[in-house]
């Protein structure tokens, strides 16, 4: 009952907000709705630890005669994920909240929308049900990128939207193929897809199937070219969610559906899923040394972190998937916090383009202090959030194969190249005509940046609670993957 | 011993008042703070530091678990022996007099509270990295300390030549880092724990040679060349030199440069198991001694020759390591400490008596004007020269006596570096301090001695430099070599793996040996009075032509250029090849054109919806027909 709750309490509001008029309330009701879900997911954190976890079970049937059935239940996967999404939906809400421009309920509702759809994607059990969240998904970002984006808004917002639903009809098909060959009464739940035994030759279909949708979605290496596109176009709160969670649906696919359907032909082909993971961190790094374009580079250095990501997954080492999921967390917080300061920078400056910015730092301490953690935490320095991710990411690598994890660490050189480079034109020197009078930030945009660093440290610090939370599920995972292996 | 945690905190406790309270702090405020905070560090490192030499015990603390689950255990711990005790005792005593020291030098600077901010923040690092017991609590220190180095480096943040070289420290020092974390990776891959105690202990069991461990060690070396600045990544370091001077004195001097060197004399037993690497440590040690010797003699700004001669005598440690007298690396290590932040301060002091002067050719005749700065240059000179009974003496001679085992020709070298030091301090003693007063006479510089804030540090310093030597007094003055005595415990196993049978050297042949160099650099002092007392030579400007020697070894061995050429620009060629023709001519107009194909499909296939009925009936029968015949076959 509730995980059901979860999606819909954020479903009312999404509806309340769709209905009511433009007026100054819309925002307060918007991040009203953000904070309950907040406060709830919390809850359901607290029953997790502490409480039965029978309560986070929901099931109900749907179709039955279809084999569909509405059930979600949470792990510690899901548990993460839903922490994240909820964590991070009312702070993109709140930043928002400007004075120049006001946004009318539809903006607000279909973020609300969005966490809706992300929240169904991490806690459905039944496939089609995953898979229609997972769709459901796509509609607010474009919506969002086509009516408020920038320049170009609508052929990128096109190319992204059938750019990913290519990588979606390659999923269901092969989600309907699988269906087929479940046992007696056909059924979409998660344990009967399990429970299939695959030859080689299925598995290396599905695998590849799944494999792109994925690939799509994280994006690896080399189909990212929609990524820095749609996040150019892309109003912030689009690229905040697109970047922070959206992009790791694809980590938890990978983890959700290929590790557990396709073992043997991951045991032959993971080799080239690290080495293409590899070359799109190396790709993406040091295309980011020469961007001009501030949220460009702000993109390929995501990039380069998904793929880190993506490839300590795919070493299939305890080090690798619990780093990646912790790393999916930290990411999602980290990048929300860039694209935030390069929203700061661009409403007081309207430019993006690095060389036109500069001497910030005079200007704005309090700010160039908040950027700097965040931009800390990007390039994995101790005791921020960003380094025990990569730490365990690239150590799960080291166990899979040492010379790719050397190569996949020449990330922390390029990372700190690239995102140095950038702080020290964009914040450091002489005012430009751009920055002479940039003001301070705001409270509000404090406020919002406050709860990133906190987070910055608790996972950088003490990163207990999340280590433990995903143990188990990791634990399952691989002897799962054992298991079938044999 | 447990409150030993509140040392780290300190520093820590200060960082955050002062950065949570910058605008608020006025005057000297946040400067006496750190000051404090860094002082009640020292006193409870001088407890633990008398508790060690007292029971000779290692004590370990456990703070709290930081990444565990799986196999994977690291804590936040705390290892105090006799090692980390007498680093404590360098990095808060030395750290706390350079904290005294910026009071007066920052005086009226704007960023005066954000300099002690990070000033602060790096004592911590430091301290996280000498006080670690595991590879990762060493790694948080060990980037943390970078992470100052580039802040303070890049203090001054509206010149952007000072931003590149604090740029270039902190991704030189990245390079290294990425070295330093495949060897810890490959320790736990070894050894199945980061804890210095279990993999010591473990490794006792292994023999010499172990091909694991050569590689865990030459990994780990990566990681010290970057931060103590060795061959090839030493370049950093002399631009470094755009911070402020106490971040000289303290950073890039007397503490953090050295953490290599501590990193290697703490992981000891791992590089007693490794000859190879031993050996490479030497060569490359002996490499940048000479390299950087020979650069800082023709450099003409006072902190550049400095910062070369740091760049040497770190040279010098790593060849003492590689040679396997830990105990003679990190005697001069705090010897080092001493003097070498003594000479940056004073240094400093020279700068600040000439407004921001730092071109030695604009100097000279300074002893009368400023005569406490003199003095204390003075000392530093001789100490770090090795000229009895001042500290350098003994550390050095520690070092030679040790080189000098391992064979003639290297105890050469190790002489031919030794009398490197001499050339280019004496130069830069007899330039700056004697002659004729150049540029400030016909200006209106008037120089003028330090306030006391400044002064009074640098006489500590100074005696420390002048009776650092007392801790290790070879056998032959009647002497009992105090801190090889000390640190035994730490070097027992490893002492015993290198040294099968020690060799003693008959008293004579070691007075002699000692007698040698000091006979050499007088000889050297005396040449350079004559020529540049006596002889009025100075180095020639920008535009006289020098010698090809000169030139070269002027411009660094055109090392800058030559990274430049083989890193820099093709990385950046690189970076827009795959921008402009990768990501758009290639993944863009292929793959990236999926999305432009189910556009152009609808297209055409629209086309085919003409509103004719007719033709949509002939096509329907035209399908059916199709299917029909599908099915037949």
């Amino acid at each position: 009952m509730l995980t059901l709750l979860l999606i819909i309490i954020p479903l009312v509001f999404t509806i309340v907000l769709f209905a009511l008029p433009d007026s100054k309330y819309v925002k307060s009701v918007a991040l009203i709705g953000g904070i309950v879900e907040f406060v709830f997911s919390l809850y359901v954190l607290f029953q997790y630890q502490y409480g039965c976890h029978c309560v986070l079970n929901y099931h109900s049937q749907f179709f039955q005669q279809l084999g569909i059935s509405f059930s979600l239940n949470i792990d510690g996967l899901s548990l993460l994920m839903i922490l994240l999404t909820s964590f991070l939906s009312p702070l993109i809400i709140y930043s928002a909240f400007t004075k120049q421009s006001n946004k009318p309920p539809a903006f607000y509702a279909l973020i609300l929308l969005m966490e809706t759809a992300f929240i169904g994607v991490f806690t459905a059990t039944d496939v089609l049900w995953f898979y229609v969240f997972w769709d459901l998904a796509l509609i607010p970002i474009c919506f969002l990128t086509a009516v408020w984006g920038g320049k170009n808004k609508r052929v990128i917002t096109v190319e992204f939207l059938i750019y990913t639903l290519v990588g979606s009809l390659l999923m269901l098909i092969a989600i309907i193929y699988l269906y087929t060959l479940t046992p007696g009464m056909h059924s979409f739940s998660f344990s009967s897809y399990y429970n299939l035994t695959l030859d080689y030759k299925t598995q290396v279909w599905v695998c590849l199937a799944f494999f792109m949708a994925f690939a799509i979605k994280v994006p690896l290496f080399p189909f990212h070219s929609w990524l820095p596109k749609t996040h150019t176009a892309s109003p912030t709160q689009g690229s905040m969610f697109l970047a922070g969670i959206m992009l790791k649906m694809g980590i938890y696919g990978l983890l959700r559906f290929i590790i557990p359907l396709c073992p043997l032909a991951l045991g032959s082909w993971t080799f080239y899923a690290v080495v293409l993971s590899v070359v799109g961190i190396l790709y993406s790094s040091i295309i980011a040394i020469k961007q001009t374009e501030l949220k460009r580079l702000i993109a390929f250095s995501s990039l380069g972190h998904m793929g880190l990501i993506a490839a300590g997954v795919f070493s299939l080492t305890f080090n690798g998937i619990e780093g990646g999921i912790l790393q999916v967390i930290s990411h999602g917080i980290n990048v929300a916090g860039m694209f935030f300061c390069y929203d700061i920078i661009y409403r007081r400056t309207k430019t993006g383009t690095i060389a036109s910015i500069g001497g910030i730092a005079s200007k704005a301490p309090i700010f160039s202090v908040f950027f700097m953690i965040i931009l800390l935490a990007n390039i994995a320095l101790p005791l921020t959030n960003g380094f025990v991710g990569e730490f365990l990411l690239l150590m799960g690598i080291f166990e899979y194969n040492a010379y790719l994890s050397a190569i996949a660490g020449l990330t922390i050189i390029f990372g700190a190249i690239y995102m140095l480079w950038m702080y020290q034109r964009i914040m450091y020197g002489e005012t430009t005509e751009a920055t002479q009078d940039f003001p301070e930030i705001t409270l509000q945009e404090s406020l919002v940046l406050t709860p990133l660093v906190i987070m910055i440290f608790w996972i950088g610090i003490y990163p207990k609670m999340f280590l433990h939370i995903a143990e188990p599920y990791v634990r399952d995972l691989l002897e799962v993957l054992t298991y079938k292996l044999k | 011993m447990n409150y030993i945690w509140l040392i780290p905190l300190f520093p820590l406790i200060g960082f955050l008042l002062i950065a949570l309270n910058f605008k608020r702090f006025k005057g000297s405020y946040a400067g006496i703070i750190a000051s404090t905070t860094v002082f009640s560090s020292f006193v409870f490192s001088a407890i633990v530091f008398a508790n060690v030499l007292i029971t000779k015990q290692a004590y370990t603390i456990e703070l709290f678990q930081w990444i565990h689950f799986n196999t994977l255990s690291v804590s936040f711990s705390f290892l105090l022996d006799q090692l980390s005790a007498m680093m404590l005792m360098i990095v808060t005593g030395v750290g706390f007099l350079i904290h005294v020291y910026s009071i007066g030098y920052m005086k009226g600077d704007l960023g005066f509270n954000r300099f002690f901010s990070y000033l602060n923040l790096f004592v911590f690092f430091m301290l996280m990295l000498v006080m670690g017991s595991n590879y990762l609590i060493m790694f948080i220190g060990w980037e943390g300390v970078g992470l100052c180095s580039y802040l303070l480096i890049g203090f001054w943040f509206k010149n952007h030549n000072f931003n590149n070289a604090a740029k270039k420290a902190f991704i030189m020092n990245r390079i290294g880092d990425l070295g330093f974390l495949m060897g810890i990776f490959m320790l736990f891959g070894r050894f199945g724990t980061l804890n210095y105690a279990s993999i010591f202990e473990q490794s006792q069991l292994l023999s010499v040679g172990d091909t694991n461990i050569t590689i865990i060690t030459l990994l780990l070396f990566i990681g010290a060349m970057g931060k103590s600045a060795q061959i090839p990544l030493f370049t950093w370091l002399p631009d470094a030199m755009a911070g402020p001077t106490p971040v000289s004195a303290l950073i890039h001097a007397a503490t953090m440069v050295t953490a290599g060197v501590y990193m290697v004399a703490r992981s000891n037993i791992l590089y007693a198991l490794s000859p190879f690497t031993l050996l490479v440590i030497a060569i490359i040690g002996i490499a940048t001694a000479l390299l950087a010797g020979a650069i800082a003699v023709f450099q003409t700004d006072i902190k550049k020759v400095l910062a070369y001669s740091t760049v040497s005598q770190l040279g010098f440690m790593f060849l003492a390591l590689g040679v396997g007298t830990f105990s003679g690396a990190m005697f001069h290590l705090t010897t080092h400490a001493f003097f070498k932040a003594l000479l940056f301060l004073a240094a400093g002091s020279v700068i600040h008596a000439l407004h921001g002067e730092q071109d030695i050719r604009k100097m000279g005749g300074l002893r009368k004007k400023i005569p406490i700065t003199f003095l204390v240059f003075f000392i530093g000179t001789l100490a770090i020269s090795g000229i009895p009974p001042l500290s350098g003496f003994f550390s050095k001679d520690m070092i030679l006596m040790n080189v000098f085992h391992s064979g003639m020709l290297l105890w050469v070298v190790a002489l031919i570096i030794a009398l490197l030091t001499s050339v280019y301090m004496f130069r830069l003693l007899f330039i700056v301090f004697w002659g004729q007063p150049s540029v400030h006479a016909d200006s209106n510089i008037h120089p003028h001695e330090s306030p006391k804030s400044m002064t009074i540090p640098m006489m500590i310093l100074a005696v420390l430099s002048i009776l650092g030597g007392l801790f290790g007094i070879p056998e032959v003055f009647g002497g009992n070599e105090a801190i090889s005595n000390y640190l035994a415990p730490v070097f027992a196993k490893s002492t015993t793996l290198l040294i099968q049978n020690p060799h003693e050297v008959a008293a004579n042949i070691e007075l002699l040996l000692m007698i040698v160099p000091v006979v050499l650099i007088f000889a050297i002092i005396y040449a350079l009075y004559y020529y540049f007392v006596k002889g009025k030579n100075m180095p020639p400007d920008e535009l006289q032509k020098r010698g090809i020697f000169s030139k070269i070894a002027y411009n660094k061995f055109y090392l800058d250029e030559i990274y430049d050429f083989l890193f820099v620009k093709p990385g950046a060629w690189f970076s827009v090849f795959l921008q402009e023709v990768v990501e758009l001519k290639i993944i863009d107009k292929f793959i990236g054109k999926v999305g432009q194909g189910v556009v152009w499909t609808g297209k055409t296939i629209r086309y085919v919806q003409t509103g004719n009925v007719g033709f949509y009936l002939f096509a329907m029968v035209i399908s059916i027909i199709l299917i029909l015949l599908l099915n037949l076959f």
